[in-house]
């Protein structure tokens, strides 16, 4: 390993020289260009660096970046990037993934990332939709969802992906969205930093098979009123001039008030690095869909040890303890005896 | 703990060559740890031997039943002896049900050893027994000795202020101690042993060492048995020895790969039986570095096997029938990726959940054709218990030179048997390069220096390993098809057939590196026995009881399944009959029939237990006799 400083980089050196091959007008557009030009100011190195997905359009990500990369197999990418970033601290390990990816047939290795706290920055691309298969609904569709597969309205309740993640006992939770880019980066140079497994929903708009299903809260116009920011230490409040509050409710319910009405002072205060995950999980349930206010930013954020960190620590005290191993004594372990 | 003299036998003991010994109770009746101190002391004192552990798969099944029954089977002797014997000539029956379900493979003739304070109406009805079979002649064929093992242990405990109920549980010490006094065992090793086992409990401690001596005692003083037998040492090759089971030494081979390969060892794995025990007996080998990775699942196992061997480890997954299937895709996954990756398959009665705690080798098929796809790697199998340590070397020899996933074949016999080992000189062991790619392999076009990750090398096919973390040789790989050279993904369907091609053989190539056929034919025999995995024992017992008879016969046993050795073609041909046993229904000898063009005949057993060495030779004899 080298120590001398990392070199500087411009985001096209962060560009492999594969064309990019998302649909025109496709959301995952801008969240490759955003974390393209963030690389470069995180004081990184090329080399250090992998991408791994599963599968999924989200899943091409790794082939756009000029680091090293692993597109792996549906909804595997956190198992595989457990065993990297375990043998491998010395590397900043990302994990691009989709909601069907992430949630449907690879909600089991996400969940048990999460609870571990591996050291891998997961960023979920959450289009509420099947994009490479062409259009069936996912595990964050809307109940009643008309597509190819359920031509009469899908039946299933979805998943809300933050609430997942602190369920899952994630030290690190945010959310954006693909139509910011300045929130975007803000977001991922966090998760980024966090010493453990982040977990990042992006809001990401499938222009063919789910066009607009943010609209309604991304969208320019709708933006100051439907989005809630979360900032740590500050009251949360959004809309024009910050109309809006959220409150506590001594019942402990969350609610949506005018700031005015109840003043500054009632407003809840947002702390990210509280140990109790249930204020997080309060606001993660604040919106119902991507159609009434939802907040967005970094819901938690705590540290805790770090599982590659923890394994390498037990190694190092087993070598203190014994020394290191020595196989002719290994092989002598048992009980053993000569035969001349 | 004083050790006092044993006092010597009245009488000479009997000489014999060998004696097959079988230990029956229930699950919870520490048999499985009576059967390895037998062992162990049987080892220590130079007898040849081979283990077979026979438990159910319920932890405890009701007590009592026939269900619950767990056996040791052991046998020892004064030559080299390659099986743990076909007929016990001795049973220990802890209760009803263990000597209802063990009697049956007894041979005419021998001693039952019967705990008579089991047999009580309710344990008898519970075992599924009318009558007393202690009582109603049915056991006239053998030598029965009604030894009242819980009520003596729970006498010589009182005095030590041990409650009867906990006292109970030190009987199969009683019945270890009367073992060790009939085969003239040395009683120290085992009294020690004893010592440092339950130091921390003092009074369990005691109470086994009084359970242990008393049965040694009653054996010397009660005059029930009119001999006593010795077997005595086995010549072995000069050395040193231990004893290790299959697991053991395959997770010793593993560290030992990882060793002569300069690679960090990363084990991903998911408890399965019987394969748990080579995660455990890893993960308390931290001093070694060795990282161990409990997964959520089997295809989290093998896929942090995988991420780690992109990062440059030796990534290694264990695992049992219903997981191998698991792991089909991402095995396909690391044959697309041409990484290094061993997958150990510790083989179990199928199909699904099947027969967990027996053996079978029925995955041999599934090795080589489970997944979808021309999908070849190679496929290792283990032979004994101690091959399993050199099995697991040349697996991941060939998973790190031909940057490939290797399926290494052991089962649950190999697995959890036993026998002596002679330690090899590890310094003699021949290193494993990975030959990590260090720079640049290509020039494009205007003269940049590229890394292209699936260039090949020229004599083995095998394309650079770059782990990540080298400037410059930034690549990005994945399940889809990639450009021969170049590594980009690639839809170009003339390309893909010559990737398909290149894939193959590149693995019908490593039959260049691997050693031919290795045949034990003394004199030009007509039928040629070819095997493969843990038959080998009953089978080259049975080849030598047909030469015995002096006919006839060769036997090859096979190590590499896939590519097969370069030479097999020309050695089946020699022979105007082939024989292939198996614990399945013929799946090597379809491969070599498919292959080779041979009439090769199969010989199968799917009982979950091993064949015995009178079933092959058998077999032998009954091909010999030209009836075909």
């Amino acid at each position: 390993m080298t120590t001398t400083a990392v070199p500087p980089t411009t985001r096209k050196d962060w560009a492999s020289d594969q064309e990019v091959r998302w649909c025109p007008g496709c959301g995952d557009y801008s969240i490759l260009a955003a974390l393209q030009m963030l690389l470069p100011d995180l004081g990184v190195r090329r080399e250090n660096t992998v991408f791994l997905s599963g599968i999924g359009c989200a899943a091409r990500f790794p082939y756009y970046m000029s680091t090293y990369g692993l597109h792996s197999i549906h909804g595997r990418a956190p198992a595989i990037a457990t065993g990297l970033a375990t043998t491998r601290p010395d590397l900043d390990v990302w994990v691009v993934t989709g909601d069907g990816d992430a949630l449907s047939i690879g909600g089991n290795h996400l969940i048990h990332a999460l609870r571990r706290n591996v050291r891998m920055t997961i960023l979920m691309f959450n289009n509420q939709i099947y994009g490479l298969t062409k259009g069936q609904y996912s595990p964050t569709s809307e109940v009643a969802k008309v597509t190819k597969s359920t031509p009469f309205g899908s039946l299933d309740t979805p998943f809300n992906p933050v609430s997942l993640a602190l369920g899952a006992e994630a030290s690190f939770v945010a959310r954006t969205h693909d139509m910011d880019r300045q929130h975007m980066q803000g977001v991922f140079r966090r998760a980024h930093e966090h010493d453990g497994a982040a977990f990042v929903e992006v809001y990401q708009n499938c222009n063919v098979f789910n066009d607009g299903a943010f609209e309604k809260i991304t969208g320019r116009e709708h933006r100051e009123s439907m989005l809630i920011p979360l900032v740590h230490g500050q009251p949360i409040r959004f809309g024009p001039e910050g109309t809006w509050g959220v409150v506590q409710q001594p019942d402990g319910r969350l609610e949506i008030v005018e700031a005015s009405t109840v003043g500054d002072a009632a407003l809840l205060v947002h702390d990210e690095s509280r140990e109790d995950p249930g204020l997080a999980f309060a606001l993660s349930r604040l919106s119902r869909g991507p159609y009434e206010p939802t907040p967005i930013g970094v819901f938690r954020a705590v540290p805790r040890a770090e599982y590659g960190a923890e394994m390498s620590r037990q190694i190092a005290v087993a070598q203190e303890r014994r020394g290191l191993g020595d196989l002719k004594t290994l092989l002598r372990s048992g009980a053993t005896w000569s035969v001349e | 703990m004083t050790t006092t003299e044993e006092p010597r036998h009245h009488a000479e003991p009997q000489q014999v060559d060998r004696v097959v010994i079988r230990i029956a109770g229930d699950s919870g009746d520490g048999m499985q740890l009576t059967g390895d101190r037998f062992t162990e002391t049987s080892a220590l004192f130079g007898n040849d031997l081979a283990t077979f552990p026979d438990f159910p798969a319920e932890i405890r099944a009701p007590a009592g039943t026939l269900a619950g029954v767990s056996a040791f089977q052991v046998q020892i002797s004064d030559h080299d002896i390659l099986t743990p014997g076909d007929a016990p000539n001795v049973l220990v029956a802890m209760n009803p049900a263990a000597l209802r379900a063990n009697i049956g493979v007894m041979e005419n003739g021998a001693t039952l050893l019967v705990n008579v304070d089991a047999f009580d109406e309710r344990s008898l009805h519970k075992a599924g027994y009318e009558d007393n079979p202690l009582t109603d002649n049915s056991l006239s064929a053998f030598t029965v000795f009604e030894v009242p093992m819980t009520s003596l242990t729970q006498e010589v405990c009182k005095e030590a202020g041990v409650k009867p109920r906990d006292a109970e549980r030190s009987k199969n010490f009683f019945a270890l101690g009367l073992l060790s006094w009939l085969y003239n065992r040395p009683v120290e090793p085992t009294i020690e042993w004893i010592g440092t086992k339950f130091a921390e409990r003092p009074l369990v401690s005691e109470a086994n060492t009084r359970a242990f001596r008393a049965g040694y005692h009653f054996g010397e003083t009660v005059e029930l048995f009119e001999a006593t037998y010795e077997v005595r040492p086995a010549h072995f090759d000069p050395g040193e020895y231990t004893q290790v089971t299959g697991n053991q030494a395959l997770a010793w081979g593993l560290i030992a790969a990882a060793r002569l390969a300069g690679l960090p060892l990363f084990l991903g794995s998911y408890p399965i039986t019987p394969a748990s025990d080579i995660l455990h007996e890893l993960s308390r080998r931290k001093e070694f570095g060795v990282r161990t990775f409990q997964a959520e699942d089997e295809i989290a196992g093998v896929g942090s096997a995988l991420g780690a061997a992109f990062g440059g480890s030796l990534g290694v997954t264990t695992t049992s029938g219903p997981g191998l299937d698991l792991k089909s895709e991402a095995i396909g996954l690391a044959i697309n990726l041409e990484l290094s990756l061993l997958v150990v398959d510790i083989q179990r009665g199928g199909p699904s959940t099947g027969l967990p705690t027996k053996a079978e080798q029925a995955d041999l098929l599934h090795a080589m054709y489970g997944r979808h796809g021309e999908a070849p790697l190679p496929i290792v199998a283990a032979k004994t218990p101690a091959h399993c340590f050199e099995a697991a070397i040349e697996a991941a020899r060939l998973a790190i030179t031909y940057r490939t996933p290797v399926i290494l074949l052991s089962d649950g016999y190999l697995a959890n048997g036993a026998e002596p080992w002679r330690l090899p000189d590890v310094d003699a062991l021949p290193r494993i390069d990975p030959a990590f790619a260090t720079e640049p392999n290509h020039t494009s076009a205007d003269g940049t220096a590229e890394f292209w990750p699936y260039l090949r090398d020229e004599v083995t096919l095998a394309r650079p390993w770059a782990p990540p973390g080298v400037p410059g040789l930034e690549h990005r790989i994945g399940g889809l098809e990639k450009a021969d050279g170049s590594g980009n993904v690639s839809y170009d369907t003339v390309n893909h057939e010559r990737m398909v091609h290149l894939r193959n053989d590149k693995i019908a190539g490593i039959a260049a590196s691997i050693p031919p056929v290795d045949v034990d034919d003394e004199d030009g025999a007509e039928l040629l026995v070819l095997a493969w995995g843990s038959t080998y024992g009953a089978v080259a017992a049975g080849v030598r009881r047909v030469r015995a008879r002096g006919q006839r016969v060769a036997h090859a046993h096979l190590v590499h399944l896939n590519p097969f050795p370069r030479d097999l073609g020309d050695v089946l041909r020699r022979y105007s009959k082939v024989l292939v046993p198996e614990m399945n229904l013929g799946q090597l000898s379809r491969l070599v029939r498919s292959e080779y063009l041979v009439d090769a005949r199969s010989l199968n057993k799917v009982q979950g237990v091993p064949f015995r060495a009178a079933e092959i030779e058998a077999a032998i004899l009954s091909h010999l006799g030209g009836a075909e």
